[in-house]
């Protein structure tokens, strides 16, 4: 029987990718590719180009050179956006007086794909507990999200992606300021969702000393690639323990 | 209540109010949580220069001002995103100009008459039938746009990164809500006047968002506010012989002050 590598498909490529916001460049010559079931850590000191080459991968910018592919085709044709579900860095730019219901964030999700509106009820209903409920969130469902702790959000933020049964998840930054235990509950929550619904996870991170062991590739930036493989040769190579010695873990694990 | 039914303007009137009531509650609270509240002032300043135009040409100044406004506000978008202007200093340059241009057509064309009041204070209770007919049409666009494009704009004004990442046009739409803006402003402007009609947009709405617990309940409770403060505007207006526009835009403060105190005391 093949192995489960084997039938790793090519989601997303990045080819000699360059950025500049004009003052010098950001990333340079950046190529890497994103397979299906990847659980992929995009790591990188402040300042590496990490969330610059995420919002590159959503269309968000255009990069001054090279490109990426999302299931073979370029982002400008690419127009499936809800297989790709981008869950922001949290809470920081939401409006927490916004009156919006954790359902009805939830809702936006769906709805936002559809080309014609239609009343939420139904299968959609179904369909947003069922999402809720995979991150935990069941019962907040009425809940206003502004009253919500900033990790709920974030698990909210998540739901919404997966209430459109993405391929992939992008997670920028997502367990900043959160504490051990709750950041371990919720690597478990992603790996399930990796390893169960087969979600291809890519997150953000400049926590370069603490990623989580449920971290299976790394891809590290600091404005070029200096490393991509496996996590754990990644915390034997020489790059990693330069970093750490540059101080770019910023946050220990035991506080 | 029928009494008032047998008058043929009250009925216009009446008729007219509650289409535009909807509209604008529904803009209302997508411009405050945009933080977008002061684009119905600044382009009510515009719409005057355009219906100063409209009596200086001698042409249906509704039509010159809709057409004035709906320009305006593309123009303001714009500037909004390319100029590299400040917040919205776009709207403070806009709604000046807008009405030292006004002021001087108006004096150019010799009009400080009680037309160009009507348009200043607003004059539903004396509205045309074919200004009715106008205005319920347009209000009818503008409420289906919006309802059309309920979750996307929804989506954009909460948290306008991701909804730009789920493929949402937000700048197609962008555009088209401060085009509708633009013609709910000039509609508004038939009920309460030039001078009052960014409260119209603004106070139902704001008043809803003080109470709502989801987005469902703020647009259905600003839309609720906004109709009533016009129908019983319209009401003490004829009973009392008032001024419809203060009365209307009274009520809709009065709702506002007992809903903001309500929150507070909930607390």
């Amino acid at each position: 029987m093949d192995s489960v590598a084997a039938e790793q498909k090519l989601l997303i490529e990045i080819q000699n990718v360059c950025y500049d916001y004009g003052y010098g460049d950001v990333l340079k010559d950046v190529s890497f590719p994103i397979n299906s079931h990847d659980f992929l850590a995009i790591i990188g000191p402040n300042g590496s180009g990490k969330t610059t080459l995420l919002k590159i991968i959503l269309g968000l910018l255009k990069p001054r050179l090279g490109e990426v592919t999302i299931m073979g085709k370029t982002v400008e044709e690419f127009a499936d956006w809800k297989k790709i579900g981008y869950v922001p860095q949290k809470a920081t730019h939401i409006d927490s007086l916004f009156p919006v219901s954790v359902k009805e964030v939830v809702a936006m999700g769906i709805q936002s794909s559809r080309r014609f509106p239609r009343r939420t009820r139904g299968e959609d209903i179904c369909c947003i507990s069922r999402a809720l409920q995979q991150v935990g969130m069941g019962e907040y469902k009425n809940r206003r999200i502004g009253n919500l702790s900033a990790g709920q959000q974030q698990r909210v933020f998540i739901a919404r992606a997966l209430a459109n049964h993405p391929k992939i998840l992008m997670l920028d930054e997502p367990t900043t300021g959160v504490d051990a235990k709750t950041q371990e509950h919720f690597y478990d929550m992603l790996q399930r969702l990796n390893r169960e619904k087969e979600i291809t996870i890519v997150l953000i991170t400049h926590e370069v000393g603490i990623i989580n062991k449920h971290v299976e590739q790394v891809a590290c930036l600091n404005q070029t690639l200096v490393y991509h493989g496996s996590h754990d040769e990644f915390c034997r190579s020489d790059e990693f323990k330069r970093m750490l010695a540059d101080g770019h873990h910023l946050v220990s694990h035991h506080h | 209540m029928e009494v008032f039914f047998l008058y043929g303007f009250f009925q216009r009137a009446f008729l007219a109010g509650v289409f535009i009531a909807i509209a604008c509650a529904l803009l209302g609270i997508f411009l405050i949580l945009r933080r977008d509240a002061m684009i119905g002032h600044g382009l009510a300043h515009v719409t005057f220069a355009g219906v100063a135009l409209g009596l200086y040409l001698n042409v249906m100044p509704l039509a010159v001002a809709l057409f004035v406004a709906v320009v305006a506000s593309w123009i303001i978008m714009k500037l909004k995103v390319k100029a590299g202007l400040h917040g919205d200093t776009a709207i403070a340059i806009f709604s000046s100009v807008g009405f030292a241009l006004g002021i001087l057509l108006v004096t150019l064309s010799q009009s400080f008459n009680v037309d160009l009041f009507s348009y200043l204070f607003g004059e539903i209770l004396a509205i045309e039938t074919s200004e009715v007919v106008f205005s319920i049409v347009l209000a009818f666009v503008v409420v289906l746009l919006v309802v059309v494009n309920y979750h996307k704009f929804m989506y954009m004004t909460f948290d306008r990164e991701s909804a730009k990442a789920s493929g949402i046009k937000v700048d197609r739409l962008d555009g088209l809500l401060t085009v509708l803006t633009a013609v709910t402003v000039v509609l508004g402007m038939k009920v309460v006047g030039i001078l009052l009609v960014s409260a119209l947009v603004v106070i139902p709405a704001a008043a809803g968002l003080q109470v709502a617990s989801n987005f469902k309940q703020a647009i259905v409770l600003s839309t609720f506010i906004s109709i009533t403060s016009i129908v019983i505007g319209l009401v003490l207006a004829f009973l009392l012989d008032l001024p419809a526009s203060g009365s209307i835009v009274l009520l809709s403060f009065l709702a506002f002050g007992i809903l903001f105190v309500f929150r507070r005391s909930r607390r």
